[in-house]
């Protein structure tokens, strides 16, 4: 069975009712019109801008073009990241915590998953690697910057009792001991949550799409398992590197708490 | 080598530059208006803020050794105590009975609820709490503003032992007078970020 192609009157028709929605929003005055139009247009834009970069690229599938575009959505995730914190690090840091962290993690996964279990060939063959990137990527961005934001706005709310275990003369570690922990639980939870809920209250995106492509339930059940796992596995280490790599950031050599490196931001 | 605290050229954004020299067992009574850098003196002599200069115990400068060892020997209790967990003995290590019961508490203020204790309680049990680490300089940030007579007192009266018998070397900033003559062996004014002898 292959997959059904879907005309352009199928996708008016869902873009219809998305019509019908943002007209009731400005009927009823909720005043998201605006941002659901704008978003709608976001969507059709961009992934039909991926679907003519992803065509290109399946037909020029070597090592330089999947690194370049890799690297392209890495920094876009960064940029997110930054945006989502309410308190950032000024200067290269704002940008390079949560973007050297989810390096770290999604790349590392993504490599280690296509050379040791996936073995496509080559590694690199874009039909795996991109979309198994976008996955890692999607979700360790949310797990670093749900962790980044709990860091930075905790230390920026309890600086007093920071302080205060500072003059005690608690090394720097241990006066934010406590806050490094729930920055870290607070960034896995959503994946944790996901893990329990799959496949009971919500099928996962990609076993459905596979599905819809004609795979079967089991193998497309396997697949889904090996990408929670390295999902999990890959918020995790990235959550680890960002928040240990910020609350390294929020001292200075002598140990002082240094809020002047943190930035509100409106 | 000079002992006790030695503050050579201490300058900070808004303080200094200051030089200084408290022998051990002395009391410094720091007074002078609210803004005048008062609080910011206790904190960079704790290497809680940066600065330039000096500070060194018993000639060792601060920079030779980890911060929050410095720390450990150099203690700043603030005016207003944080606590941060529920129970009163959750930050303790070991509790000093003999500083507890000079402070008015028995042993089972270990079990006391911090959110039930009163400010005075909360700060006399936070100088207890900093003396755990047997600090050789205390720096004390109006340590008896929240307290009644009585308890002013018992704070005055282990302060001065811990003098006399350990050779402290104390920082006391404090507004009031009658205090300041009970306990001052030297009595120095800020102004404007700038110490000045007072006579």
């Amino acid at each position: 069975m292959g997959v059904i192609a879907l005309s352009p009157l199928d996708l008016v028709l869902a873009a219809a009712l998305v019509l019908l929605l943002a007209w009731i929003s400005w009927r009823m005055r909720f005043g998201i019109e605006k941002p659901l139009f704008i978003a709608a247009l976001r969507t059709t834009l961009q992934l039909i801008l991926i679907g003519f970069v992803l065509k290109a690229l399946f037909e020029n599938a070597t090592l330089v073009w999947v690194a370049l575009l890799s690297l392209l959505m890495l920094l876009i995730a960064g940029r997110e990241v930054v945006a989502r914190q309410q308190h950032r690090f000024t200067g290269g840091w704002g940008y390079g915590v949560g973007t050297l962290s989810m390096f770290i993690s999604s790349f590392a996964v993504t490599v280690l998953a296509l050379n040791l279990l996936i073995q496509p060939q080559p590694w690199y063959l874009p039909q795996y690697a991109i979309p198994l990137l976008g996955m890692l990527l999607g979700n360790t961005m949310n797990g670093i910057a749900l962790g980044l934001d709990r860091l930075t706005s905790s230390a920026w709310q309890q600086r007093q009792v920071i302080e205060s275990r500072l003059m005690l003369g608690f090394t720097a570690g241990r006066a934010i001991e406590d806050i490094r922990r729930e920055s870290m639980r607070v960034g896995l939870v959503p994946i944790v949550n996901a893990m329990a809920a799959a496949g009971v209250i919500s099928l996962p995106g990609m076993m459905t799409g596979q599905i819809l492509a004609g795979a079967p339930p089991l193998e497309a059940v396997k697949y889904q398992i090996l990408i929670m796992f390295l999902i999990a596995s890959g918020t995790g280490f990235g959550t680890l590197v960002a928040v240990w790599l910020g609350s390294r950031r929020l001292f200075d050599e002598r140990e002082r708490l240094r809020l002047d490196r943190l930035r509100a931001q409106n | 080598m000079a002992s006790g605290l030695t503050i050579k050229q201490l300058k900070t954004l808004h303080l200094g530059p200051i030089d200084l020299q408290v022998a051990p067992g002395e009391c410094l009574v720091i007074s002078g208006p609210s803004g005048s850098g008062k609080t910011l003196l206790l904190r960079a002599i704790a290497d809680l803020d940066a600065h330039e200069g000096e500070v060194l115990l018993n000639g060792v400068a601060s920079s030779a050794m980890r911060a929050h060892e410095w720390r450990l020997r150099v203690g700043l209790l603030t005016a207003e105590s944080q606590w941060w967990s529920e129970r009163i003995g959750d930050h303790f290590q070991q509790a000093n009975d003999a500083v507890l019961t000079q402070l008015g508490f028995g042993p089972e203020v270990m079990g006391w609820e911090v959110a039930r204790c009163s400010t005075g309680e909360r700060q006399r049990l936070a100088l207890a709490r900093l003396l755990q680490n047997s600090p050789k300089v205390l720096l004390l940030d109006e340590p008896t503003a929240s307290l009644d007579s009585e308890n002013v007192a018992r704070v005055e009266a282990l302060i001065a032992q811990w003098q006399r018998e350990q050779g402290v070397v104390v920082l006391w900033v404090s507004h009031d007078q009658a205090q300041a003559e009970r306990m001052a062996t030297r009595h120095m004014r800020i102004v404007s970020g700038s110490l000045q002898e007072r006579v």
